[in-house]
């Protein structure tokens, strides 16, 4: 019972930190309208962001998040702008071919830098803190509010700002929001902005009690997508509830199997949701 | 036999492989409209088909083969049966995570497959009786079927049925309004582009006698996309030349990339891979119809003869 309980709460917080790339991969979409594969080396490039202003410069890990945010947001939206804008009039299937391609080209710029050797931050360690026979350790916690930290500001964002209400009514209906005079493109670029920056804010997260190397980004991606899919393609509040689904499967389903089947937790997930809901849990709406 | 003789028979056979991997994507990106990004995953899921009935069951080769065929079909039924209405961006997400759990299972079920050590030790035809003509005539083999399949997928291209899919790729919609059943067409199409890709891995198992999860990387689908994309999306023929391009050009950098001095092997691969993306991302922007573009053939002869006929008869009945 007890690691069952261990479990759920191991999971409510890994679910947390995926939450923020789930997002940023379902923002795009809903926005962009094509799915954006270069969210893998976006978390990555976050993690290697953060990395250096923690090692390199000394910053603590709330600063170094911001420097996660915008090495990502940038690329994202740089490589938006360069490489895949020009290709959308095209298709999203081949927008989306030319995202994987992109996704190797940023990945392989990190390896080129950096090697594959591991790299951890540099962190002071804490002991576990226990209650009623479950444990959790204080950079969980802290990850676990720096996750809602970024996600309360995000919906703040969206609810209350007239570029966040502007990017709502772009992905709801691009036509109408053009009418009203939104520019379309400035929204867009903002979406991918954002959206990347959250996946490298993930990225950090994800490294930050671990370790990073450049396939950081990559091993969690189908989680990410899972997460997005299960709570509909294109809703944020969706990809929360997907992704805290996703993350107590994974750690209930490694009670059962080895634990390097977690990803194949989230394929299960899609096929489900797919067979059972194509919607998703919350269907396909913005916000 | 030399060195570089060695070295271009191995070429020409991974040439093969890749050009059987491109003829299955073509067949379903350029025919159909469908995105497969999980071809790295049929392609060891026939690897594996084969090397286990041919090493832990001791099957003959060709059972094996047949098998691999079967097993990229299967799959591919699997995967575009769960994805209702196969909209493209949920069949980009679903093949994506097939492949990689196809992965998993072969690095982690180490009572079927042997984990990350691999299956060594598969057999090939006549090994024993060609001795060290085995390579080349391994290769002369996968070039002779992969001409049968560029022939068989030609013909299906000229067909009504290759006409059928055109048509659901330009317009779904018009092509339901014609009777044309768009789901079964989807699903058959992407077993038969899956079971190519089981082919194109039975016979890599088979010519280098040895698979492991590591050789089924992501990377493949990608090399494999620029194949088709530098070739001619639509094209069998360009297929098979983008095939051998990739082959090429992967040889190429990976000349180029030595002779830079100051460099570590890892980002010489590096360099390599980020070569690959920019080509694909180059020849999407820049030459999107590929070095041999699509040729529509024209309707068939019956159809042209008949439409001027009906129009000259509407004619009169106006004229009238």
């Amino acid at each position: 019972m007890d690691s069952l309980l261990q479990a759920v709460l191991n999971g409510l917080v890994a679910g947390t930190i995926l939450a923020l790339p789930a997002i940023g991969f379902t923002a795009m979409f809903a926005v962009l309208r094509y799915p954006n594969f270069a969210v893998a080396a976006y978390a990555t490039l976050g993690a290697y962001g953060g990395w250096m202003a923690n090692a390199w410069l000394g910053w603590p890990a709330v600063a170094a998040l911001l420097g996660a945010f915008a090495l990502a947001g940038v690329a994202g939206a740089l490589a938006e702008r360069i490489a895949l804008e020009p290709l959308r009039p095209a298709g999203a299937l081949t927008t989306a071919i030319a995202a994987i391609a992109l996704n190797v080209i940023l990945e392989n710029i990190l390896r080129f830098a950096f090697g594959n050797d591991l790299r951890g931050y540099d962190l002071p360690l804490a002991r576990d803190i226990r209650f009623g026979g479950l444990r959790i350790a204080p950079q969980q916690i802290e990850n676990l509010l720096l996750s809602l930290a970024v996600m309360g500001a995000l919906f703040a964002f969206l609810a209350f700002t007239r570029i966040g209400k502007a990017m709502r009514a772009t992905a709801d209906n691009p036509d109408l929001a053009r009418l009203k005079g939104i520019e379309p493109r400035r929204v867009e670029l903002l979406a991918v902005f954002v959206g990347a920056g959250l996946c490298g804010v993930g990225g950090m997260l994800l490294g930050l009690d671990t370790s990073i190397d450049p396939l950081t980004g990559f091993r969690v991606i189908l989680s990410v997508f899972a997460a997005a899919v299960v709570g509909g393609l294109g809703s944020i509040p969706g990809a929360v509830a997907g992704a805290l689904l996703i993350g107590v499967a994974e750690e209930i389903a490694t009670l059962h199997v080895a634990s390097t089947y977690k990803s194949a937790v989230g394929f299960l997930a899609i096929l489900l949701v797919l067979t059972l809901r194509p919607r998703g849990l919350l269907g396909e709406r913005a916000y | 036999m030399s060195g570089w003789a060695n070295y271009l028979v191995f070429m020409i056979a991974t040439g093969g492989f890749y050009a059987l991997l491109a003829l299955s994507l073509n067949l379903i990106w350029g025919g159909a409209g469908m995105v497969n990004l999980g071809l790295a995953g049929f392609f060891a899921l026939g690897a594996y088909a084969s090397a286990l009935l041919t090493v832990s069951v001791g099957a003959p080769i060709i059972v094996g083969i047949i098998g691999a065929l079967l097993a990229g079909a299967v799959g591919g039924y699997i995967v575009t049966m769960s994805t209702t209405r196969l909209r493209g961006d949920y069949l980009a997400i679903v093949t994506l995570g097939f492949a990689e759990t196809i992965r998993l299972v072969a690095n982690n079920e180490i009572w079927l497959t042997r984990g990350s050590d691999g299956i060594s030790g598969i057999p090939g035809p006549l090994k024993a009786d060609l001795g060290t003509w085995f390579n080349a005539a391994c290769a002369a083999g996968t070039v002779a079927i992969v001409a049968l399949v560029w022939f068989i997928l030609r013909r299906l291209d000229l067909s009504p049925y290759g006409r059928a899919l055109r048509a659901m790729r330009e317009d779904e919609q018009v092509a339901q309004v014609a009777g044309k059943r768009i789901l079964r067409f989807k699903i058959e199409a992407f077993a038969i582009s899956a079971s190519i890709a089981g082919l194109a891995g039975a016979l890599y198992g088979h010519f280098n006698s040895y698979v492991a999860p590591d050789i089924f990387q992501p990377l493949i689908t990608v090399y494999i996309f620029l194949a088709v994309a530098a070739g001619g999306v639509g094209r069998v023929s360009g297929a098979v030349l983008g095939a051998y391009l990739v082959i090429f050009f992967l040889e190429s950098t990976r000349f180029a990339a030595t002779a830079i001095p100051g460099l570590s092997p890892v980002q010489h691969a590096a360099m390599r891979e980020m070569l690959i993306g920019l080509a694909l991302i180059l020849v999407l922007r820049w030459r999107p119809q590929g070095i041999l573009p699509e040729r529509i053939p024209p309707a068939p002869l019956g159809a042209r003869a008949s439409r001027p006929h009906s129009l000259g008869v509407m004619d009169a009945t106006t004229r009238a």
